[in-house]
């Protein structure tokens, strides 16, 4: 018993010191971020579209799903006065007009920025979950290893477009397998970074004296090469997000993702399209959302990139 | 050399094992019956049947990836659904747009890309610079049919900068299609312009980027010093020492960049209207057509791979230094 309290004592030593310093870290981090204006350029906007996608209701939208056949593509700025269902007469501006069915572009473009996020998010979160949990395992247990990485190695021999289409095609439409469509191909990319930290620490010195005073594998695992892998995952999540907007886009603009009766960007651009020649606005304005998110993602992914990740910010400039 | 060719050779082949594998299970393992997806929703239960049968679907699944393997390595990828006629056929009608228009894209890439990096590089920290740095950003998040449809919009429809001749619109680009090299050459080309462009967009900015940090970590070397300290001059110093040096990471990059290609084939085609194999992936899919689905997967990844294969076999050439 005394032998295990002994052993254990110069990693409480170590831990406490780490927490110390890991505060000092993160204080310091927190202001390189700020003073960093990619980061606080691509976080503003994000923050932005995360409030207007919460808030979607009470930024003059209507029911974006509201179908009118006698107000069908008109522009951008038209006016009209209805009475509503309590018989009150209103006016009202269609700052982006209607659509080919007379549904409001405005409320649409709004509406769609919550699926735009969800997907965004929410593949970020998954693909790099996954990604992580088989690149620590296949990392460091090399009986896996192999197999694992010729696994990866054939889904990211099929280009990511191709597969998301293919495997929403075959289960069929909706917001949860497009998520998961998007999500598979990312993991590859995920897995193969997290593999290729774990390959370099697992050599690094204190993860050997973790080994020699008998730590355990899954605790060596999480509280000495886990913590080494955060901030880069930070930096490819963000990267996936983006691209996840954009892919969620276009397989709706082909017609292959998100149904087309819930408004988002990809599905609004796909019906516009037809009437594109009379009214480019219908595909003017998703489009410009579509592209300023992205942009802001990718910038703030840069910003990440260049303060937590110096390494991999030195290779990319 | 030949061994190292042989031993890269055969390492593709679990590589393409995998992609053949994923695609043989994607209709295997899906929720539901293959045979009932295959024939649609308003099947009749002995057409089922018949599916079921003439796919060998009520054989074990190690049985019907071997006849499924066999008949691949014969060429024959099915029947497609959709189109009524071998798949096969469907897919050699449908290529001659897509390699085009991959060429096409490629060729403009290179041209712009690579001296765009190296002048970034060079004149590093500059306007320039920072210009081409936010072009890659930018490049990276306007979605490919945005940026077709702007171009579709100025160029073929408003007509920027051409004049109203009478009743004559005079048209920079035609709106949308394709035409056939055999149609003439000039044809051909134009109304490939416009789909290249959209489509180099982001390849231009990913290649731009990766030229400009390799030449830059190039041009910290000693013996770019020792270059300019012999008196050549920079354009010399750029060319032969510089970018012959950075030469391997940005054929690399180019192999990997074919994949976005790809997937920008898929989208630039449905939007230029070009019947290749893009446009064909959407009407698959549109039309549930399965084996058609499957084949363009394999063929798109077939070549991805193959063309990186390639790429890694060219480094000898390229970098005389590398040995195997």
């Amino acid at each position: 018993m005394s032998a295990t309290t002994d052993s254990r004592a110069p990693e409480v030593v170590v831990d406490a010191a780490a927490a110390a310093a890991a505060s000092v870290r993160k204080r310091s981090i927190w202001e390189l971020l700020l003073k960093n204006s990619n980061v606080v350029f691509g976080g503003v906007i994000m923050a932005l579209m995360v409030l207007v996608a919460l808030a979607a209701p009470w930024l003059g939208t209507i029911d974006p799903t509201d179908i009118d056949p006698a107000f069908r593509n008109k522009l951008p700025g038209t006016e009209r006065s209805f009475t509503n269902d309590s018989g009150a007469s209103v006016e009202r501006n269609y700052l982006m007009g209607t659509d080919s069915l007379g549904r409001d572009i405005h409320s649409r473009v709004i509406y769609g920025a919550r699926i735009s996020l969800i997907v965004g998010i929410t593949v970020a979160a998954l693909s790099i979950a996954a990604g992580l949990l088989i690149g620590l395992i296949s990392g460091y247990f090399r009986i896996v290893d192999g197999i694992v990485m010729r696994v990866m190695d054939g889904l990211m021999a099929i280009p990511s477009i191709l597969l998301a289409i293919a495997l929403v095609s075959l289960s069929g439409a909706g917001l949860g397998t497009v998520i998961m469509a998007i999500t598979i191909p990312e993991i590859p990319r995920v897995v193969r970074l997290v593999r290729s930290i774990v390959l370099s620490i697992r050599e690094e010195p204190y993860v050997e004296a973790a080994i020699s005073v008998g730590t355990s594998t899954p605790l060596i695992l999480i509280r000495h090469v886990l913590p080494n892998t955060i901030a880069p995952l930070i930096v490819q999540g963000t990267y996936v997000c983006a691209s996840a907007i954009l892919i969620e886009a276009i397989l709706s603009f082909l017609g292959c993702g998100i149904p087309p009766e819930i408004p988002t960007w990809g599905n609004i651009m796909a019906e516009g399209r037809i009437y594109f020649r009379i009214i480019p606005t219908q595909l003017l304005f998703p489009g410009l959302f579509l592209a300023f998110t992205v942009l802001a993602v990718n910038v703030l992914g840069d910003g990440l990139r260049d303060t937590l990740d110096p390494r991999l910010a030195k290779r990319m400039q | 050399m030949l061994s190292f060719i042989a031993r890269r050779l055969l390492a593709t082949i679990p590589v393409i094992g995998m992609v053949a594998l994923f695609v043989f299970l994607m209709l295997r393992l899906t929720p539901g019956d293959p045979a009932a997806v295959l024939a649609g929703d308003n099947a009749t239960t002995e057409q089922i049947e018949g599916i079921r049968q003439q796919l060998g679907l009520d054989r074990p699944i190690y049985e019907q990836f071997v006849v499924w393997i066999g008949k691949l390595a014969r060429g024959d990828l099915g029947q497609s659904y959709h189109f009524n006629r071998d798949v096969t056929e469907l897919i050699a009608l449908r290529i001659e747009p897509t390699l085009s228009l991959a060429i096409v894209t490629l060729i403009m890439t290179v041209v712009i890309a690579v001296p765009l990096g190296v002048l970034a590089a060079y004149r590093h920290d500059s306007w320039i610079d920072r210009m081409v740095m936010g072009f890659s950003v930018l490049g990276f998040s306007v979605p490919v049919f945005v940026f077709g449809y702007l171009l579709i919009y100025l160029f073929a429809i408003k007509c920027l900068w051409l004049p109203e001749v009478f009743d004559f619109k005079c048209r920079w680009f035609p709106i949308q299609g394709y035409k056939s090299i055999s149609d003439g050459f000039w044809p051909y080309l134009h109304r490939l312009l416009l789909p290249g462009i959209t489509l180099s967009v982001i390849y231009i900015a990913l290649i731009a980027r990766i030229t400009r940090a390799s030449v830059l970590e190039i041009l910290g070397e000693d013996y770019i010093r020792t270059a300019y300290a012999k008196g050549l001059t920079s354009r010399v110093v750029l060319m032969r020492h510089a970018l012959r040096n950075a030469a391997v990471p940005i054929i690399t990059i180019i192999g990997i960049g074919i994949a976005l290609l790809i997937s920008g084939v898929v989208v630039t085609e449905s939007v230029f209207n070009i019947p290749g194999l893009g446009r064909l992936t959407v009407d698959a899919v549109l039309g549930r057509d399965y084996p058609t689905i499957q084949a363009v997967i394999l063929v798109f990844s077939l070549i991805y791979v193959g063309i990186n294969l390639l790429i890694d076999l060219s480094y000898t050439l390229l970098d005389p230094r590398i040995r195997y």
